[in-house]
């Protein structure tokens, strides 16, 4: 389909409450920038239900207009709701650009919506641009478990697409006193047509609620914590820093902790502020999933462990003597 | 029961290196292997037709000619028969003409082993990963999806779907046909036996080209009817200036971590 406008839209992704995702104003901060260089505004989309605490989010982090559809058959995530919604506004207003956050639900709705529009979707991103030569978004994104990077671009078909990676770019200050056109979209789903049905939530799965993706410290065992009782000190580092315990696939594939826990490849996509990686040699799965975060901290007694590579601070050291003098030390500054 | 499983067959990127002087992938000598996602696809569907032995199960690639030995890998672990879908007017595809070559593919199938009632794929693949393919072939069937699969258990004209989401799991009620993306389950997927890699090494896998889907649009296909385009491929910048501390016993390295770590305002 042709734009019918330069606009730049975010998705902006809310909780079962109504409330924002993160995610969404992280897109909002980083979408100013390009909305601005596109020559377009800036347009938060939202749908759900009981919304206004979002409306009011994306307006104060940035948003120029913030399109709203509200339904009770939006308060629940479906595929068929949601691509339906997205595709009615896209057909609609015709952005030039839409950023949707790489949740599961961002990566399940992208590709539903950019192949009933016939246009490019480029997963996953890391960086965002906008390409000098041709005024498209150049979107990079890590491919082969994170050993390449590859800029991407859709130059013929619009809008052009792409799902972001939470944590990567950062919120802006949100200013309370800002305002934007709000505009309201009268659209409803037919029930026959949601051909999904949430039948059961369990939350217990893991017996603890493990956020990873929304994490600002991790603290991660791997094989080098021996068994399930050498995530003690894990925990109680863990706790002293208010931070979530993930793991490597190693430590979960034997049997020592849930699976839940699990950042890389074939667990969790993480980016948090410090990510502490203790008996973890470093394989490319397991830092394809972590190798985002700001700070990273690794504990190895191996020193040619590649985790040391990345690492912007590397302990030669037993991780059963290390951990818990840093444990004592940061207790002891918190008081 | 009909079951379609669409496969990839992927470089182990495990085995990837790169050369530190040109920043390439070196690829040579990466040993090829089923997109492991796709295994735990595969298992999936293995675990209904081990509840209904009427199930048939139906492998589905696209990819180069080399691509029927990942079909053999999953013909000795349940699959009844596998085709390959292959043809030099794919090459360059993108996701979304890749996706469109493989539902055109999947009705051509249809008309020989019946209409299917499930299509599983993996979450993603480990080369490209951008799970994008599975929701695209359910978009261009018009079929509900559900991503993010552990298990899938049929109950009349429903899949019942054990789907990952972030503070847990969720059972979605799918309509049938639909398709099913799959991701790492909580248990190891089943192996092949010798004599179930015997039987498989004897079938025929046979190939479906461009010319065997009449309704294809040609326009659709290949380079030209992929919307994204590569502008560049690089390697990503090795971090720099990261410290190691290596004092003479741990306890001395601990504090000397948690000094660094006041005095450059990271805790």
């Amino acid at each position: 389909m042709e734009a019918k406008t330069k606009d730049l839209w975010v998705f902006i992704e809310t909780n079962e409450d109504g409330t924002a995702k993160n995610v969404g104003m992280e897109l909002l901060g980083t979408g100013r920038g390009l909305a601005d260089k596109q020559g377009g505004k800036l347009v938060g989309i939202v749908i759900g239900s009981n919304v206004d605490s979002t409306v009011k989010a994306a307006t104060a982090y940035g948003a120029d207009t913030v399109i709203v559809i509200e339904g009770r058959e939006y308060t629940h995530y479906t595929t068929d709701a949601y691509a339906d919604a997205m595709y009615y506004l896209v057909e609609k207003y015709g952005p030039t650009s839409i950023l949707i956050g790489a949740t599961n639900n961002g990566r399940d709705l992208g590709p539903r919506l950019s192949c009933r529009l016939k246009t490019g979707l480029t997963a996953d991103c890391t960086s965002l641009a906008i390409d000098e030569e041709t005024g498209n978004v150049a979107w990079t994104r890590p491919a082969f478990g994170g050993n390449l990077m590859a800029t991407i671009l859709c130059p013929e078909n619009r809008p052009q697409i792409g799902t972001i990676r939470p944590g990567v770019f950062k919120k802006s200050t949100a200013d309370e006193s800002r305002t934007a056109e709000i505009i309201k979209e009268d659209f409803h789903v037919a029930p026959e047509a949601i051909r999904t049905e949430l039948l059961d939530v369990i939350k217990e799965a893991c017996g603890e609620l493990v956020d990873l993706e929304g994490a600002e410290i991790i603290v991660s065992g791997g094989r080098g914590v021996g068994g399930p009782e050498g995530f003690k000190p894990i925990r109680e580092l863990a706790e002293a820093l208010g931070a979530t315990v993930g793991s490597s696939r190693a430590a979960v594939d034997s049997g020592w902790i849930a699976h839940c826990h699990q950042v890389g490849q074939t667990g969790k996509t993480v980016a948090p502020k410090i990510y502490i990686a203790c008996g973890i040699s470093g394989a490319i799965q397991h830092l394809a999933g972590m190798s985002g975060s700001k700070t990273i901290i690794a504990i190895n007694k191996d020193e040619t462990a590649p985790i040391f590579n990345i690492a912007d601070y590397g302990v030669v050291g037993d991780l059963f003597e290390v951990i818990p003098v840093l444990t004592e030390e940061i207790k002891k500054r918190k008081g | 029961m009909n079951i379609l499983v669409c496969i990839k067959q992927v470089p182990d990127t495990t085995e990837i290196r790169i050369d530190p002087e040109k920043h390439t992938l070196i690829r040579d000598g990466v040993p090829s292997i089923v997109n492991p996602f796709d295994g735990y696809a595969l298992e999936a569907a293995a675990r209904i037709k081990d509840k209904d032995s009427g199930a048939q199960i139906i492998i589905l690639s696209m990819g180069p000619e080399q691509a029927k030995a990942a079909l053999k890998e999953c013909l000795a672990i349940g699959g009844d028969r596998a085709y390959l879908v292959s043809d030099r007017a794919f090459g360059g595809s993108d996701t979304l003409a890749t996706s469109y070559i493989l539902s055109c593919a999947i009705r051509k199938l249809e008309e020989t082993e019946g209409k299917f009632d499930i299509i599983f794929c993996g979450k993603q693949a480990i080369d490209g990963d951008t799970a994008q393919v599975g929701p695209e072939i359910a978009e261009h069937l018009n079929y509900p999806q559900v991503t993010y699969a552990h298990e899938a258990f049929v109950e009349g004209d429903i899949v019942k779907v054990k789907k990952e989401v972030e503070d847990g799991f969720e059972i979605i009620g799918a309509k049938m046909p639909c398709v099913i993306t799959v991701t790492k389950p909580s248990f190891e997927p089943r192996y092949p036996t010798i004599k179930s890699k015997m039987a498989a090494n004897r079938k025929e896998i046979p190939t479906i080209t461009s010319d065997d889907m009449i309704t294809i649009d040609r326009e659709r296909i290949g380079l030209k009817g992929s919307p994204t385009k590569v502008k560049k491929t690089f390697t990503p910048p090795v971090k720099t200036g990261g410290v190691k501390i290596h004092e003479d016993c741990s306890e001395d390295s601990a504090k000397r971590l948690f000094e660094m770590l006041v005095d450059d305002v990271i805790i």
